[in-house]
């Protein structure tokens, strides 16, 4: 279970991301955050895996807070996390398969694992015959899909995808939403991110809506009008 | 899964060396100059060291007799000298042995051995020669004798080389902490370099750190590589300077062998290999290991 108690963002008086949220999410749950460009939303998964440090306020993860942990425990929660990251953050020096299997690699996983993992993770996201491709030579959606892959590849509890559909054409867009239902119904939790009316209102489950920093709506099969 | 992520370590550590070729080789140039000053000043210590054994064993105390001292009363010193704790060795030189020395000595100077000659009397005293166990005894045997005050010597003669012994020595020192001197700031110089070669490799590698961390790497498995890059330098360094020496001691030992014949700077540096192989390692290790830790302090809070 993840609990956002009271939490508030301020990067600066100017820049105030998050105000007050209190959010409550379950284990397996599948949640939507919405929500117009600069609303909060990225803010609020990095306070989640501790990219950025929460101004006020408490983050627990089963119970355990996020936001007093030690520093060097933070790879612990964090390898229970995969996460989407809205630009990527793929490595330009590594190819497609490196840097799926940069990820198992920093987990600690064997050699045999990433070797039998990555392939089939490509396969499934549809970049096989670009493994050995480096991020330059990739289309905007294709790093997307990169980026889905290697958050995928550990099996982590919780899945925190923030835009990953952004970048991705109809079609793909299909095949990921469907990928990640299809991961939740495996048990894993999903926080998706987007301000993509269609997408969230094609999944149909919880839909927390932010505006300006707060939680203005929080609905299960919720919808988004914008 | 410890030793996976452990080769995985030294991989990436081996890479951030291999990486930056130019940086490397400088820092490595830069230790291996640090590691000459050390093994400078060894070698130095150790030709001193001979050097200097080589003076204190000529160091003694002369006792010359008048010339009417009979030879029972010279014994009657000899064995009180004896019996002191200090004494090595104690040497009775007669006035016909003091003679023959004399002669021996002047073999080729006409003019002295014509005017002894001359003399007809055998003008030279009887005396004893004292060694003592350590160099500094020689100041109590000094002591004691100067209490006694015995009727029969005519001279004391002592501690010849003692005042070159003490300027040497005194040379020696000052020799020494210059070279310390050298050696630390040439050290600091190495750290200094070092430093930031591994600061300049943390800093290409951020992108990837940062996302090292946000795809749970451990703290160690962020870091290790730099410890590793450091220590590298290090052993490359240590390596470098430890076979650059065979050349070099081989090429000084015939000239310094001319100066110093009791020493061989070649055979030394053959015969103490191990520990100056073991001084190398620890010292560059050392450096590159110090210098890795501070990058990574300064610049890679995890
Ligand atoms: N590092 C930062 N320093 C200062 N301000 C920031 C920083 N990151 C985000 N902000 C500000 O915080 C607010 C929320 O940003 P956030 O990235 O969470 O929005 P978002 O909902 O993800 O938007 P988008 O849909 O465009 O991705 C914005 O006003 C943004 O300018
Ligand atoms: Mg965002």
């Amino acid at each position: 279970m993840i609990l956002f108690d009271k939490v508030s963002k301020i990067y600066s008086k100017d820049s105030v991301a998050l105000k007050n949220v209190t959010l409550k999410i379950n284990s397996k749950e599948f949640v939507s955050v919405v929500g117009s460009s600069g609303a909060g939303k990225s803010t609020l998964l990095k306070l989640l895996m501790r990219e950025e440090e929460p101004t006020k306020g408490k983050i627990f993860l089963d119970g355990v807070e996020v936001t007093a942990m030690r520093k060097n425990q933070l790879h612990h929660m964090r390898r229970r996390i995969g996460t989407i990251f809205q630009d990527y953050k793929l490595l330009p020096a590594k190819t497609v398969y490196e840097n799926v299997a940069f990820a198992m690699e920093a987990a600690g996983r064997h050699d045999e694992e990433i070797a039998e993992d990555v392939p089939q993770v490509l396969e499934i996201i549809g970049l096989a015959g670009k493994k050995d491709s480096f991020p330059h030579q990739l289309s905007g959606g294709e790093k997307q899909r990169v980026a889905v892959a290697r958050a995928l590849i550990n099996r982590p509890d919780i899945i925190l995808a923030d835009e990953p559909t952004g970048n991705l054409d109809p079609v793909n867009t299909k095949e990921v939403i469907k990928l990640l239902l299809k991961i939740n119904d495996l048990g894993t939790t999903v926080i998706l991110s987007s301000h993509d009316a269609n997408v969230i209102n094609s999944i149909g489950r919880r839909v927390v809506v932010l505006e300006k920093g707060e939680v203005i709506s929080d609905e299960e099969k919720g919808k988004y009008i914008v | 899964m410890f030793t996976i992520n452990l080769k995985r370590v030294f991989k990436t550590g081996y890479k951030n060396f291999h990486r930056n070729d130019w940086l490397s080789m400088a820092t490595v140039l830069i230790m291996v100059l640090v590691l000459f000053v050390l093994g400078g000043l060894v070698f130095f210590s150790a030709l001193a060291g001979t050097i200097l054994g080589n003076f204190e064993s000529k160091i003694d105390i002369t006792v010359y007799f008048k010339p009417e001292a009979p030879e029972a009363g010279i014994f009657d010193v000899k064995k009180e000298v004896e019996a002191l704790p200090q004494v090595a060795d104690i040497k009775y030189i007669s006035k016909e042995d003091a003679l023959v020395q004399f002669k021996e000595k002047n073999k080729g100077n006409a003019l002295i051995l014509d005017s002894l000659n001359e003399l007809g009397d055998n003008p030279l005293e009887a005396a004893l020669n004292i060694r003592a166990k350590t160099p500094e005894s020689y100041a109590a045997i000094g002591d004691f004798l100067a209490k006694k005050n015995y009727p029969l010597v005519d001279k004391i003669n002592y501690f010849e080389n003692q005042e070159i012994i003490e300027r040497f020595g005194a040379i020696l020192g000052t020799i020494k902490g210059w070279g310390a001197f050298t050696l630390f700031i040439l050290a600091f110089l190495a750290v200094l370099v070092a430093f930031n070669t591994i600061r300049l490799a943390i800093y290409t590698m951020r992108e990837e750190i940062n996302i090292m961390r946000l795809v749970g790497a451990a703290n160690w498995f962020v870091r290790g590589p730099f410890m590793v890059t450091g220590v590298i330098y290090g052993l490359v360094a240590a390596l470098a300077a430890s076979v650059m020496f065979f050349p070099l001691t081989w090429l000084i030992a015939p000239k310094l062998s001319f100066l110093v014949p009791q020493f061989n700077l070649f055979s030394y540096f053959i015969g103490h290999f191990v520990q100056f192989f073991g001084l190398m390692l620890v010292a560059g290790v050392a450096l590159g290991l110090s210098s890795s830790l501070i990058a990574i302090r300064k610049y890679l809070r995890v």
